[in-house]
Formats: C-alpha cells, sequence, structure tokens
C-alpha cells in the first residue's frame, strides 16, 4: 500500500525532506505543506531532488500555503499538483498510512 | 547623533508562517525604532521569504503582517539588506520582494530605496561592524 | 469579558478597554469610548482617528506615536502634527488613546 509522506520544513532549513525523499518508496504521495512549499517552487538548489522524485512519486503542495509566502501555481516545477484543503483531505482518506516528518 | 547611539542589526533567518519568530523579530524591531539607535535589518537563508511581495493568506487563515515591514520607512529604518546567495539558492530575484522605501527628509522627502544587495561576504562583515546583532 | 454597550450592542473589550475584534468598530464605538474616557469628540479627533484607521487598513499595525507625529505633520501640517497638540486631543496619550477609539489594538511598543 502506497503511502503519504508529509513534510512541513523549508527544504533549505532542514534534513527532513531529504529524509523523505530517500525513505519513500515508488508510487508513493509527497506532500509540501506549510514552509516545505518553498521546496516546489523552480530555479531552486533543491530543484533536481524534486525532479528527481516527480518521475516516480506523486509530489503535491498545499495552494493556499504557498500562495500565504507570496507565490502562485505558475512558479512552481512542472509536474507537482497543487491542492487545497479538501484535496488535502481526500489524500489522508485514500491512504491508510499516514507519515509525517518532523 | 548622541554618542549613546549604537549600532543595531536585526538578522532574520527564519520563513514567516510556519513559526513565529519572523513576526517575533518584526515586532522587536518595531519596538526598537522608539530608542533613537541606529537599526538596520539584514535577511538571509529563509528570512528572505518573509518579505516575498503578494503574500495572500485568505487560504491559510494566517495574520498577513507582511505589509507591515512597508511601514518600516516610517519608523527610520532603511537599511534593509538582502543577501543574494540566499536568493538565488531559492530561485529568487529582487524583483519576487515588496519594494520597501522610505521619505528623506533631508532631501525634500524624496523616495528612496530601502533595500541593498549584498553577497555573503558583504553581509558577514557589517556584521562585525555592529555594536550588537540580534539573530532569529 | 468587559463588554462596552454600543446602540444596544455589547462588544467584547480587553482589560484595558480596548476593542477585541477590530471588526466589531463604527464611529458609535468611538462616541461611546469618548464618553467614557470624558474627552469632547470633535472634528481635530476625527481627523486623527480617521488617519489612524486609513494607517492600520495599510500596514495592519497602530503606529507608533512618533511616526503618528510626523505622519500627522505631512498630512495635516505642523500645527497639528506635534505631540502638543495630539496631547490636547488625546489628554491618555495619542497612541493609546486614540488607537482605542478608533478600535484598533495598543500601539506596538507602547508601554
Amino acid at each position: 500500500m502506497a503511502k503519504l509522506h508529509i513534510v512541513n520544513k523549508s527544504p533549505f532549513e532542514r534534513s527532513s525532506l531529504d529524509s523523505c525523499l530517500s525513505k519513500s518508496t515508488e508510487g508513493s504521495t509527497i506532500l509540501l505543506i506549510e514552509d516545505a512549499v518553498v521546496g516546489a517552487l523552480k530555479g531552486t538548489v533543491v530543484a533536481d531532488k524534486l525532479t528527481a522524485a516527480i518521475a516516480n512519486k506523486n509530489v503535491c503542495v498545499l495552494g493556499s500555503d504557498l500562495n500565504t509566502r507570496g507565490f502562485t501555481e505558475a512558479e512552481i516545477l512542472d509536474g507537482i499538483k497543487t491542492v487545497d484543503y479538501a484535496g488535502f483531505v481526500d489524500l489522508v482518506a485514500e491512504h491508510s498510512n499516514v507519515q509525517s516528518w518532523l | 547623533m548622541s554618542e549613546n547611539i549604537k549600532k543595531f542589526m536585526f538578522v532574520n533567518t527564519k520563513a514567516p508562517y510556519g513559526t513565529v519568530y519572523a513576526l517575533e523579530s518584526l515586532e522587536v524591531v518595531l519596538i526598537s525604532a522608539a530608542f533613537d539607535q541606529d537599526v538596520s535589518l539584514a535577511f538571509c537563508d529563509d528570512g528572505v521569504f518573509q518579505i516575498t511581495d503578494n503574500q495572500k493568506t485568505d487560504g491559510s487563515g494566517m495574520k498577513n503582517f507582511s505589509a507591515a515591514y512597508k511601514a518600516l520607512g516610517d519608523y527610520d529604518i532603511n537599511k534593509i539588506y538582502i543577501e543574494k546567495e540566499s536568493l538565488e539558492e531559492r530561485g529568487l530575484t529582487l524583483d519576487n520582494l515588496m519594494k520597501l522605501t522610505y521619505e528623506d527628509e533631508d532631501d525634500d522627502w524624496a523616495e528612496k530605496d530601502s533595500i541593498h544587495l549584498v553577497t555573503r561576504a558583504e553581509l558577514a562583515d557589517l556584521m562585525d561592524k555592529q555594536d550588537v546583532t540580534i539573530s532569529s | 469579558m468587559a463588554t462596552i454597550s454600543v446602540e444596544g450592542k455589547d462588544l467584547e473589550v480587553d482589560e484595558e478597554g480596548y476593542l477585541v475584534n477590530l471588526d466589531d468598530w463604527f464611529p458609535e464605538v468611538a462616541t461611546a469610548m469618548a464618553v467614557i474616557d470624558e474627552v469632547e469628540m470633535g472634528d481635530d479627533h476625527w481627523d486623527i482617528i480617521n488617519f489612524l484607521r486609513e494607517y492600520y487598513e495599510e500596514y495592519q499595525i497602530a503606529p507608533a506615536v512618533r511616526v503618528l507625529t510626523k505622519a500627522v505633520a505631512k498630512k495635516l501640517g505642523k500645527e497639528k502634527g506635534n505631540s502638543k497638540y495630539l496631547y490636547q486631543l488625546f489628554p491618555y496619550g495619542p497612541g493609546k488613546q486614540a488607537c482605542k477609539f478608533a478600535g484598533l489594538p495598543k500601539p506596538t511598543g507602547c508601554v
């Protein structure tokens, strides 16, 4: 059963996104929320890692947390899906196993 | 300027909203302005996200405090340093940030830019020259 | 929780008399607070209160007295932009009292 991974810390400050990327398996879903949403931006030092993850994992970002920080869907990497709170709930409901990387 | 004036620099290194550091630091900065000191601000690392333009918090329900940075000029805080490398590492340029300006009382209230883009090495030098450095 | 009663509405205030919910404010709230503080409201008072509300709308903060004084001087003239004039209008302090009447929080840095 594919897992839902939730990351909420900035990848420029903490290693939780790295840990998550290294331990999440093919077909799993990674949702970036709170300070982690900036990891989805284009042209950053973590963009290559995220692009690699998109190839075989489902990467999502919480849109309202992105807007809060001054960014829009147009500024994130291609292949990352934007979800709203309802989408967040759906993801949790669809996955029997949810892991939060604190 | 009296000789009691000290150089204070507030160094902001954390992203806003996820933690309370950014908001708390802003409040201390605004309070410090009452003491007539030589205050400057630096934004580096994830701190650069504190002053991105177009922050919209309706969806997350957070209090949008970004507009308050635009009042810094009124508080005579007009030396704001942004670290170039921090922007680049995050795929950002100065165009992603708010315009922060002040009106120069000694120059017929001409509006001037408060933001100065500096390199990591230049910021290190600036920090060395302070009497007090407060980092968050 | 303490309340202030204005035109039949009971509005929550904190222990110092500031509105708890900024959205509760309407002009009669300022008038009612002024009656409690024994301040007779005139156009000059309203100029300051309106200025404060506009400032808050733009910057999301209540300005410090020094900032208020400077900004009033620029907008309404030097004869109004000085602390003597502002203290005559609001004897408990232009920051504290005028912000209270305007329905804003106490200015940051006001002790």
